[in-house]
């Protein structure tokens, strides 16, 4: 028991956050009820960003009702590759990722095929809500397969790696690029076994990585280290970042932006609720660097000014 | 900020839960611990009819001391009606009676009964004028020849009884009782017929209406017994062969042929009988001393309601300890579970089925229904048919285990009826999406997760201190209220995240 106290007060020495404190501490208090509904609903979130002028990936197409069902296969006839989302998915439950045909099926970013008809199905099952948060009916929504910049193919198997930056009123805190495994399908979501790396808020360089609550120094399907690779439009993420609190009015968020190799920095989407397993992949402590922001708040106006007070305080300590 | 707020309204609601429990505890003397050894029933009778508009009069048997029970205190509430007690035969009777009475009548009938250690009188009550019966006929030839037949092949009065009891209840193949009884005799016809023919023997013997007394019973049904004399004392013998003695706890209610009530003036005579447990005699020494406060107190607890609503209360006021615990479980010890309170609902279950049963038969449920609910993957049908479907397999399941366990002579198996089934459905659902998105392992986990926090939820439900506090206290659960709402802004770690976050504490 002893050990247990002895834990708890040295992750509290180092601030670092239980989803407790996250949820009463930030969620309850910076996030309007309100203002849920624009990050919880992709569909949403893209028309806000498009709007004030972010990059998203495009649009397809959008199916609502289950009768569209139907024109599923003339819609996608245009396309190769296309990725079919929930609008409304949590985790990343729900996401097909489809980078070609062969003959009348689909091939899947995991190397399955999938027919005309079961893809209609998975459209369906979107629709009726099972992948949705609270199980409510849902849109089923296809938009541009990003292809994504090599600069984290050697620590990538198959999917998409996206950058997650938790911004807190504004204020980019605390970041880590998400690398599909094996373990998880090809999927970047650290739930499902994807890694994640820690980022150098300062210099956008990564350090070492989270795998299942454990701390990786390489990637465990492709054996390369995780360490030291430069992301690319660094200063560019952090402002898209910081924008995202005049964006959808939330306090505490988590974005997720993806780099394509042409188009460069996608929003993929944003969170309300950002899991708590970047505070290892930084080896550090979220409640710290969110009570430094709480202390210097008055002055942090400009997005130019929070940008470089994340850059001067968050820097990764050798 | 709104911390102050919320402190200061958990300290009130703890604070005048305490204050009315340690008053109740104190001052008026109610028990803090559930008697090991409950000696009290309470016993509640309800009749309903429809009277006709005239006059109407009901002539009800009440039921008597005797088998170590003591009817020690009754009332009845029947407004408008005036009442007469008197004795009819050997049975005690109220007459209810009223002028004029239109439209549904109800009217209860209660009674406390002590269990008594003192030697029993009943049985020396004197033999009452007990005329033999006449047969007609073929019946004549039968029932003398079974008599004959009896008698030489018995002692004394008791073992007569037993040997014409057992030709009766093979009435089927002998021809005899056959003729006596007709085709599929009610217990209470073998009983009639049997004291007919220990009369013509010359033997008193009677049949006799009682009703078992058990810990909690909504819909306690009458039983009929046999009782002879044996030229000292009166015995009372069940037509089953298996166990003819009478058990303890059965309260005699009348004895004779007629029913339990006699209506004049209306019909439709209905009666729902209930016994529960009391811990009336500890709360007897608090209405004693005859206190205006004190007696509003004990009307306006959980004791002033009918025998029937308390014993849904005894289990309706245990639910918040449950939720309080999945609320600890949950927020501070930070397991994962299906839904939010489906490991609640899963522990009101096994509340009907025991521990042990309960978790095979979810384990059989959700088996199966994983099952089917992978099959029909390949069916591509939409969400709401698809859990309608489960919903139906799940059901099915149910009735099968109910079906086999009743030839088996399990007795928990027909309990199982009270599970959650659409939560089990759901539950199903959700265990097959997180299987495809997240892999077996996960899924397995989270269900074990609901079953284990289901079963302690269930263990401290069932605990008898428990079930007791939380009746007889019920002002406790403001306290209960006062804590949920403090963890509301508990905001520390959970228990599993100093597991999750250890490599961050090094």
């Amino acid at each position: 028991m002893m050990g247990l106290l002895g834990v708890a007060r040295t992750l509290r020495e180092r601030g670092v956050m239980g989803i407790n404190e996250r949820n009463a501490e930030f969620n309850l208090v910076y996030n309007e009820r309100a203002r849920y509904p624009l990050v919880d609903d992709k569909l949403l979130t893209k028309e806000l960003a498009t709007k004030a002028g972010a990059a998203v990936p495009r649009l397809y197409g959008v199916i609502e009702i289950q009768h569209q069902v139907e024109t599923l296969a003339a819609l996608l006839a245009d396309y190769q590759d296309f990725v079919i989302k929930p609008a409304r998915g949590s985790q990343g439950d729900g996401i097909v990722v489809v980078v070609g045909r062969s003959r009348n099926s689909y091939r899947l970013a995991d190397g399955a095929l999938m027919e005309q008809a079961e893809l209609e199905f998975h459209v369906s099952n979107i629709l009726s809500g099972i992948f949705s948060l609270g199980e409510q009916i849902d849109r089923a929504m296809i938009e541009y397969r990003v292809n994504f910049d090599p600069v984290f193919e050697r620590i990538t198997y198959r999917g998409v790696p996206d950058i997650r930056i938790i911004v807190f009123v504004g204020v980019p805190v605390m970041a880590m690029v998400r690398l599909p495994t094996r373990a998880a399908k090809g999927k970047a979501n650290l739930h499902q076994g994807a890694i994640g790396s820690g980022v150098d808020i300062a210099t956008g360089c990564t350090l070492t990585a989270v795998w299942r609550d454990q701390i990786v120094t390489e990637h465990p399907d492709t054996g390369n280290p995780v360490q030291g690779v430069q992301i690319p439009h660094w200063d560019r993420l952090l402002e898209i970042a910081a924008q995202s609190y005049e964006l959808t009015g939330l306090g505490y968020l988590g974005i997720d932006i993806v780099l394509d190799r042409g188009l460069g920095p996608l929003i993929l989407e944003l969170n309300a609720r950002p899991g708590l397993n970047i505070q290892i992949a930084n080896r550090a402590g979220l409640r710290a660097r969110l009570d430094a922001v709480l202390a210097h708040r008055a002055r942090l106006v400009s997005i130019a000014d929070r940008v470089a007070f994340a850059r001067e305080r968050f820097a990764a300590v050798a | 900020m709104s911390r102050r707020h919320l402190y200061v309204l958990s300290g009130l609601l703890a604070a005048l839960g305490i204050a009315v429990f340690l008053f109740k505890v104190l001052v008026l003397g109610f028990p803090l611990q559930p008697q090991e050894k409950t000696l009290t029933w309470r016993v509640e009778l309800r009749m309903q009819f429809e009277a006709s508009g005239g006059p109407a009069k009901l002539r009800l048997n009440l039921p008597r001391s005797g088998n170590s029970l003591a009817v020690i205190d009754q009332n009845f509430v029947s407004p408008g009606y005036g009442l007469t007690m008197g004795a009819e035969r050997s049975n005690q009777t109220a007459v209810f009676a009223i002028r004029e009475a239109k439209g549904l009548q109800t009217m209860y009938y209660r009674a406390l009964v002590h269990a008594v250690r003192f030697p029993d009188e009943s049985a020396r009550e004197p033999v009452p004028d007990l005329p033999p019966p006449r047969f007609e006929g073929a019946a004549q030839v039968a029932a003398d020849a079974l008599v004959r037949a009896a008698r030489s092949q018995s002692a004394d009065p008791e073992t007569l009884a037993a040997l014409l009891l057992k030709r009766l209840n093979n009435s089927a193949v002998d021809g005899e009782a056959g003729l006596l009884l007709g085709p599929n005799p009610s217990i209470g016809r073998v009983i009639n017929v049997a004291a007919d023919l220990l009369r013509v023997a010359g033997v008193p013997a009677r049949p006799v209406h009682g009703v078992a007394l058990e810990p909690e019973r909504r819909g306690a049904q009458f039983v009929t017994w046999l009782e002879l004399h044996d030229g000292r004392k009166w015995m009372s013998m069940l037509v089953s062969e298996k166990r003819p003695v009478l058990p303890k706890n059965t309260l005699r209610w009348w004895n004779g042929r007629q029913p339990l009530a006699v209506l004049s003036g209306g019909s439709g005579l209905t009666h729902t009988l209930a016994v529960s447990r009391s811990y009336e005699y500890a709360l007897d020494s608090a209405l004693d001393r005859g206190r205006a406060l004190e007696q509003k107190l004990v009307e306006y607890s959980m004791f002033g309601l009918p025998v029937q609503t308390q014993s849904v209360y005894r289990s309706l006021l245990v639910i918040p300890v449950g939720i309080f615990l999945l609320v600890i479980l949950r927020n501070v010890v930070g397991v994962k579970t299906f839904g939010t309170f489906m490991p609640v609902l899963i522990a009101i279950a096994f509340r009907q089925t025991q521990l042990l049963w309960g978790v095979l038969f979810f384990a059989i449920v959700i088996g199966v229904g994983l099952s089917v609910r992978f099959y029909m993957e390949q069916l591509k049908l939409l969400l709401v048919p698809r859990l309608a479907a489960v919903v139906v397999v799940v059901v099915l399941t149910l009735a099968a285990i109910s079906i086999l366990s009743q030839k088996l002579g399990f007795e928990r198996g027909l309990s199982i009826g009270l599970f959650p089934i659409i939560i089990l459905a759901m539950t199903i659902e959700r265990m097959s999406i997180v299987w495809e998105e997240r892999g077996a392992l996960e899924s397995v986990q989270q269900a074990l997760g609901s079953l284990v926090v289901g079963a302690l939820c269930y263990m401290v439900m069932k605990l008898a201190l428990v079930e007791h506090l939380a009746f007889v206290f019920p002002e406790l659960l403001l306290v209960l209220l006062a804590m949920i709402l403090l963890l509301g802004r508990y905001s520390g770690y959970r228990l599993t995240e100093l597991r999750r976050f250890r490599e961050l504490a090094r």
